[in-house]
C-alpha cells in the first residue's frame, strides 16, 4: 500500500522534472537547429555553386583543350599538304616539259623527292591533251586519260590542286596533287603527284587521343577521308552533321548515332577540302568531372559531420550549463528565502526567551525566598509539604530556563560563524531535539560515537540543520519502533565522519538520483521538497561530502564527511 | 566575618526585593534599587564592597551605568546579570571592567560564590 503510493508519487515527480528536462531538451534543439541552419546553408550554397563553377570550367578546359588539338593538329595536315603541294611545284619550275617526258629524268626526280618527303606514292606528266605521257610509280598508269577527272579539271581553273581522297584507278585510297605549268603557247602541261593517306593516320595517331576518342578527317560533302574507329569505313558518308566552313575550329555538345554524349570538335583546313573531325565521348569528362564532384561531396560531407558533432557537443555543454546555473539559483534563491523564514523566526524566539526570562527569574527568586522563608521557620504547618511544592517550582523553573536558552541557542546559531567543535556534542544536541518524537513513537536511536573524536572548525548552527534535516528524513522513513543508527569517526586526518542510518522505507534508485534536487519531495503534503538540497548546499558550502546508500525495505545510510579545517569559501 | 555590603540594580521590583531578602537571611547587607541613575545617587553617598548590575533596564542602560562606575569607583567589583541568552552583552560588559556576568534566572549560590570571588579578587 505505502509502495505503491510512493511509485506514484515518484512517478508524479518523475513527470515533473521530465517536463523541466524537455524544457531544456527544446531549448538545445532550438539552438541546435539555428546553429545547423547558420553554418550547414551556406556551406551547402557554397557547394552549389562551386559545383556549377567547377562544372563550368571543367568544360571549358575540356573544350579549349580540344580546341588547341583541333587547331595544332589542322596545321600539321596543312603543312603537311602544303610541303608537298610546294615541293611539286617546285619541280615543275624547275624542269622543263621536255625533261619531264625523258623516262630517267623523271625517274631520278621521284627517288629524290621521295627520300625527302613522305608519302609520295607516284610521279607522272601529263601533256596538255589529258594523256599521263610519262609516269613514274608503282602501277601501270603510263597513257591514262585523265581529261575527264576533277584532278585535270581542277588544275586548269587555279593551277595547282590537291584532290580529296579517292581510290582512283588504282583502288587504293590517296590523294591526288597536281600542278599546271602554263605556257604562252597555249600548251599546258600538267606534273601529277600521288600521296597515300597513311601519312594522315600518322598525323591523327600523334594526336594521341585516348581509346574512346576518335578524330579523322571527311570532305566538305560528309565522306570519311580516313578511316574512323567508330563512324565507318573510309570514303563512306559519317553519320554526324556537317559544319559550317569557319576557319576557326570549334566544338558542339551533340550526341552521335550511338546515342552518345559527345564533344565534337570542327576545324576545316585551309584548302577547304578536308574538315578535321575529332570526338571526344563526354563520359571521359565526366568521369573526371565526379570525380571532382565526389570529393567535393565528401569534404561537404566529413564538414557538415564535423559541424554536427560540434553543435552536438557544444548546445550539450551550453544547456548544461544553463541548467546548473538555474538550479544553483534555485536553490540559492531557496536557501535565503529559507535562512530568511529561520532568522525571523529566531528573532522571535529570542524576543520570547528574553521576555519569559524576567517573569522566570522572579518565580526563581520568589520561590527561592519561600524556600529561605521555611528553612528558617522549622516549627511551620505542613512546612515539608510546601518545602517540596516549592522545589518542584524551582525544577519547572529551571526546565523552562532550558527550553528559553535553546531558543536563544537556536536564535544565535543563525548567524553564521566559525568555532571549534565537538561533533559528537553537536550530534547529542540534535539528538535532544527529536528524542521527544523518537520517544512516542518507540523509535531507538541509537548512537555509537567514537571517544575523543578531534574537535573541527565549523559553523555549529549550519552542522545542526544538515544533521536535524537527515535525522528528521531517517524519522519520517521508520515506521513506529524502527531503528536509527548515528555513528562517528574519523575518516581521515583532514576529515570527520558522520553516518545516519535507518531500517526505515527505503528509496528506489530514482529517488536517490534525485534526491538532492529542489522540489524533489516523497513527502507530497508535508515537504517542500528543499529540504535534502539545502543540506546538500551546506554541507557543500563546508567543504564536506554527503554520500547515500539505500535499499527499498531495508533502509537507507547517509554519510556526512565535513574538513576537520574549514576551507575558505565565501 | 565582615558583612558584606552590596548594592542591586535591577528595574524588575519584584526580582530585586526578593532578592535582597535572600541575601539579607544569608547574612548580607543589601540596597537595592530599580534604575541605574539611582544607583548612582546611592553610590555617592555610600559605597558598597560589591554591585550587582542588570544590563537591560530603561533610561540609563547597564552599560552605562557600569561606565560610571568605573570612572568613579575604579576598583569597586561589578557582577552583570543578563536576561540574554547571548554571552555577547556579558562579554562587552567585561569589557569595560566587570568582574563577571550571569544569566537570569540565576541560581543564588553561584550569585554568592561570584560576589566573594569578585571582592576577593578587588582586595
Amino acid at each position: 500500500m505505502k509502495a505503491k503510493y510512493l511509485t506514484t508519487l515518484i512517478s508524479r515527480i518523475r513527470k515533473g522534472t521530465g517536463e523541466n528536462g524537455n524544457r531544456y531538451q527544446k531549448l538545445r534543439i532550438r539552438i541546435a537547429v539555428g546553429m545547423f541552419v547558420v553554418t550547414i546553408l551556406p556551406l551547402s550554397i557554397m557547394l552549389v555553386i562551386n559545383q556549377h563553377n567547377f562544372q563550368k570550367s571543367l568544360k571549358q578546359e575540356t573544350v579549349s583543350q580540344l580546341r588547341t588539338l583541333a587547331s595544332k593538329t589542322k596545321h600539321s595536315f596543312e603543312l603537311f599538304l602544303q610541303e608537298r603541294l610546294s615541293a611539286v611545284r617546285y619541280i615543275a619550275h624547275a624542269y622543263n616539259f621536255e625533261q619531264l617526258k625523258s623516262p630517267d629524268k623523271l625517274q631520278e626526280i621521284f627517288y629524290t623527292i621521295q627520300e625527302n618527303f613522305s608519302g609520295f606514292v607516284d610521279l607522272g606528266l601529263i601533256n596538255p591533251e589529258g594523256i599521263q605521257i610519262n609516269y613514274i610509280g608503282p602501277y601501270d598508269l603510263l597513257g591514262k586519260d585523265y581529261a575527264q577527272t576533277d584532278s585535270y579539271q581542277g588544275v586548269q581553273v587555279s593551277g595547282d590542286w590537291i584532290s580529296e581522297v579517292f581510290l582512283g584507278y588504282r583502288k587504293f585510297p590517296h590523294i591526288v596533287m597536281a600542278v599546271e605549268r602554263r605556257r604562252a603557247s597555249g600548251q599546258n602541261w600538267i606534273l601529277r603527284a600521288s600521296i597515300d593517306i597513311d601519312t594522315f593516320n600518322e598525323i591523327l595517331g600523334a594526336m594521341g587521343l585516348d581509346p574512346e576518342s576518335d578524330a579523322f578527317l571527311i570532305n566538305q560533302k560528309g565522306l570519311l577521308q580516313t578511316p574512323s574507329k567508330f563512324y565507318g569505313e573510309i570514303l563512306t558518308p559519317v553519320p554526324l552533321s556537317v559544319p559550317p566552313k569557319t576557319m576557326q575550329p570549334f566544338v558542339r555538345e551533340t550526341e552521335d548515332r550511338q546515342g552518345r554524349e559527345i564533344f565534337l570538335t570542327y576545324a576545316n583546313l585551309a584548302n577547304q577540302k578536308f574538315i578535321l573531325t575529332i570526338v571526344k565521348p563526354k563520359a571521359s569528362f565526366y568521369k573526371s568531372w565526379y570525380a571532382l564532384k565526389g570529393q567535393m561531396l565528401l569534404v561537404f560531407l566529413i564538414s557538415v559531420l564535423l559541424i554536427s558533432l560540434v553543435i552536438f557537443r557544444l548546445t550539450g555543454h551550453m544547456v548544461r550549463q544553463i541548467k546548473d546555473a538555474d538550479e544553483k539559483r534555485e536553490i540559492a534563491f531557496r536557501e535565503l528565502e529559507h535562512s530568511h523564514k529561520l532568522s525571523s523566526i529566531g528573532q522571535m524566539a529570542a524576543g520570547v526567551a528574553h521576555e519569559v526570562n524576567n517573569p522566570l527569574a522572579i518565580i526563581n527568586e520568589k520561590t527561592g525566598l519561600m524556600q529561605d522563608l521555611l528553612l528558617a521557620s522549622p516549627e511551620m504547618e505542613k512546612r515539608d509539604k510546601f518545602l517540596s511544592l516549592a522545589d518542584s517550582i524551582l525544577q519547572s523553573v529551571e526546565r523552562a530556563r532550558g527550553i528559553t536558552y535553546r531558543l536563544l541557542g537556536f536564535a544565535r546559531r543563525l548567524e553564521s560563524s566559525s568555532e571549534a567543535l565537538d561533533v559528537n556534542q553537536v550530534l547529542n544536541n540534535v539528538v535532544g531535539f527529536i528524542q521527544k518524537e523518537a520517544d512516542d513513537r518507540n523509535v531507538s536511536i541509537q548512537l555509537d560515537l567514537q571517544e575523543s573524536l578531534d574537535r573541527i572548525v565549523s559553523d555549529q548552527g549550519q552542522l545542526e540543520q544538515v544533521f536535524l534535516n537527515i535525522l528528521n528524513n531517517a524519522l519520517a522513513a521508520v515506521e513506529d519502533e524502527g531503528r536509527i543508527e548515528i555513528q562517528s569517526w574519523e575518516e581521515s586526518p583532514e576529515m570527520i565522519a558522520v553516518s545516519i542510518a535507518d531500517n526505515g522505507s527505503g528509496m528506489s534508485k530514482e529517488t536517490m538520483d534525485h534526491i538532492f534536487e529542489p522540489f524533489f519531495t516523497t513527502k507530497k503534503q508535508f515537504g517542500t521538497g528543499l529540504g535534502l538540497s539545502i543540506t546538500y548546499g551546506i554541507v557543500k558550502k563546508l567543504g564536506g561530502e554527503i554520500k547515500v546508500q539505500s535499499q527499498i525495505d531495508v533502509g537507507s545510510r547517509f554519510v556526512i564527511f565535513i574538513p576537520k579545517r574549514q576551507s575558505v569559501r565565501s | 566575618m565582615k558583612v558584606l555590603k552590596i548594592l542591586l540594580v535591577d528595574d524588575e521590583q519584584e526580582f530585586v526585593t526578593a532578592l535582597a531578602e535572600r541575601l539579607e537571611l544569608r547574612g548580607y547587607e543589601v540596597r537595592a534599587v530599580n534604575s541605574g541613575e539611582e544607583a548612582l545617587q546611592v553610590l555617592e553617598a555610600d559605597v558598597p564592597q560589591a554591585v550587582v548590575l542588570d544590563l537591560k533596564m530603561p533610561g540609563l542602560s547597564g552599560l552605562e551605568v557600569l561606565k560610571r562606575i568605573k570612572e568613579q569607583f575604579q576598583s569597586l567589583p561589578v557582577l552583570l546579570l543578563t536576561g540574554y541568552g547571548s554571552t555577547k552583552d556579558g562579554m562587552k560588559g567585561m569589557q569595560f571592567g566587570a568582574y563577571d556576568y550571569l544569566m537570569k534566572p540565576l541560581n543564588i549560590d553561584d550569585l554568592i560564590t561570584k560576589v566573594h570571588e569578585a571582592v576577593n579578587a578587588s582586595q
